[in-house]
């Protein structure tokens, strides 16, 4: 496979960082070669967080994503404008359909504007939108199957908060085809 | 223990716990924070103590009194953190006393800033305690190594009588990576020569690191250097990468030295003949191999999180007739594989290769 370059970028509370996990925990159970390291710095403080996912066949060496971001997701505005430049030629952004009012300023890239907060309410729970925006990744990343996915849903949030499975999955799946 | 995604700090913890461990004493400092959280939720259902202390001096001075009746003991801490250790590293080195320092470094000096460094690397291996005193300093490059390094830290500390610390990059503290712990404790016997409260049954034991008489701390002295000579000999750890036919070698530790093996690929590609060699035992430090080495190579290239701190120690091996470059970002940024292979040309150049 092709290395992927993951950066998932949002408010605080917006589930970024969980998004990010599930990425890893997918690609350790399709053994693959993975880190996932998240913003401590104090950017996190001011209420942005994002965590850097590396999945690979070779052994990881840099897990901090300074260019060449294969997939870009990104919840807010922000996020849009502080990792946009760093997304490589041919890249895709995942965005928060809300918040493109504009066209983007970069046109070598691949988007996939997904409606996070109305789909996560048609789906019963707008707690579920990083699930929506985990749909569509795992829809962009094409190396996952849609059923692992859902396994690592259940397995991260089934114990936690197993009110809201029925949500998530129905939020992923609409993350995965409605976009 | 199957496959788990797991952050370092959560690792560091859980390794240590199921090795053994059952007395840890901490106060909180990032980037280490989850390693402390991980104790406090989970040591006591161990079997285990949990005491977060008023004060990094405290904690460490507890892990003395633990370890003086027979615990197998731990604290861990950030760079600021860990400066505040010294004084209690420097005196359970001297009453002999096994213990394991974890060391998440972040940015300094001072308070300095929140992200990884490496400049604790004077600190960790020469230590600000008083006296004439050594201990092991192991520093993992990725989770696996971490948990795999905090076993071995245990097993030393208790082999032989000493302070050991893993120096953990912030990277390493924060990232998760799939790890795989030994799901065994480690194989120690109880400490005969423990303070723990049995002197009515055999001569009483006394921990202690006051020597008044000079010919008696003379002698300890000597008893010390000859078990620092000892863990030289034994457990000076490396890994070589790519050496065999290399004609230039890298140096770097800890996460930099992935982000190096980038680097060395992606020059190996263009036909370049360069290796890494990276020291996993910082002390005791691989000086012998590096020396060695340092005979075939056009000139050898360090790169550090740090103003150039092993860079000291890599001179020392090398002496004066192999050039010694270096590269290095502080503050919390990190070098990228390309910026290392730029770096590398740019001397390359100056040889006329």
């Amino acid at each position: 496979m092709k290395p992927i370059k993951l950066v998932c970028a949002g408010f605080g509370g917006q589930g970024v960082l969980s998004v990010g996990q599930m990425v890893a925990l997918l690609a350790m159970k399709n053994n693959k070669e993975v880190s996932w390291m998240p913003s401590y710095g104090p950017e996190m403080r001011g209420g942005t967080a994002n965590c850097h996912v590396v999945v690979d066949d070779q052994p990881i060496a840099a897990p901090i994503i300074a260019s060449g971001i294969t997939h870009l997701l990104a919840m807010n505005g922000p996020s849009l404008d502080k990792f946009l430049a760093k997304v490589a030629p041919g890249g895709t952004v995942i965005v928060n359909k809300a918040m493109i009012d504009h066209p983007l300023s970069r046109t070598d890239v691949k988007v996939i504007a997904c409606d996070f907060p109305g789909l996560a309410e048609e789906a019963g729970a707008m707690k579920s939108q990083n699930m929506v925006a985990f749909g569509a990744l795992i829809y962009a990343m094409d190396v996952f199957s849609k059923e692992d996915a859902k396994d690592v849903i259940l397995e991260k949030f089934g114990g936690k908060k197993p009110e809201l499975n029925e949500a998530n999955l129905q939020a992923f799946e609409f993350g995965y085809s409605k976009h | 223990m199957a496959k788990q995604l797991m952050k370092g700090n959560e690792a560091i913890a859980k390794a240590a716990i199921v090795a053994g461990c059952r007395a840890y004493f901490g106060y909180p400092i990032t980037p280490q924070n989850e390693l402390c959280e991980y104790m406090a939720k989970y040591m006591r259902s161990s079997g285990g103590v949990f005491v977060q202390a008023e004060s990094e001096v405290a904690a460490i001075n507890m892990v003395y009194g633990a370890a003086a009746s027979g615990a197998l003991s731990m604290t861990s801490s950030s760079s600021p953190g860990i400066a505040l250790k010294q004084e209690g590293i420097s005196y359970c080195a001297g009453a002999e006393l096994p213990a394991l320092i974890v060391s998440v470094s972040r940015g300094g000096p001072g308070l300095g800033g929140i992200l990884p460094s490496q400049g604790d690397y004077n600190q960790a291996t020469r230590g600000g305690g008083n006296g004439d005193y050594h201990v092991p300093v192991f520093a993992p490059a990725s989770i696996q190594e971490a948990a795999s390094l905090v076993r071995k830290g245990l097993i030393v500390a208790a082999k032989y009588r000493n302070p050991v610390m893993v120096l953990a990059d912030g990277v390493i503290g924060q990232m998760m990576e799939p790890v795989e712990l030994d799901p065994n404790p480690i194989d120690i016997e109880a400490f005969p020569w423990a303070a723990d409260g049995n002197s009515g049954v055999r001569p009483r034991n006394i921990v202690n690191s006051l020597h008044l008489d000079v010919d008696d701390l003379e002698n300890h002295n000597k008893h010390l250097q000859a078990k620092y000579r000892a863990i030289e000999e034994n457990e000076t750890m490396w890994e070589e990468y790519k050496m065999d036919d290399a004609e230039y070698m890298f140096v770097a530790y800890g996460t930099p030295s992935r982000i190096t093996k980038s680097a060395v690929d992606e020059l190996r590609s263009e036909g370049v003949k360069v290796g890494l060699l990276r020291p996993i035992s910082l002390w005791p430090f691989p000086y012998e191999v590096i020396h060695r080495f340092s005979k075939k190579m056009k000139f050898i290239f360090v790169a550090e999180l740090s103003s150039g701190q092993m860079l000291v120690d890599v001179k020392l091996a090398v002496g004066y007739d192999t050039p010694v470059h270096f590269y290095g970002r502080m503050g919390g940024n990190i070098f990228e594989p390309l910026e290392l292979v730029a770096e590398f040309k740019k001397h390359q150049e100056v040889l006329g290769q």
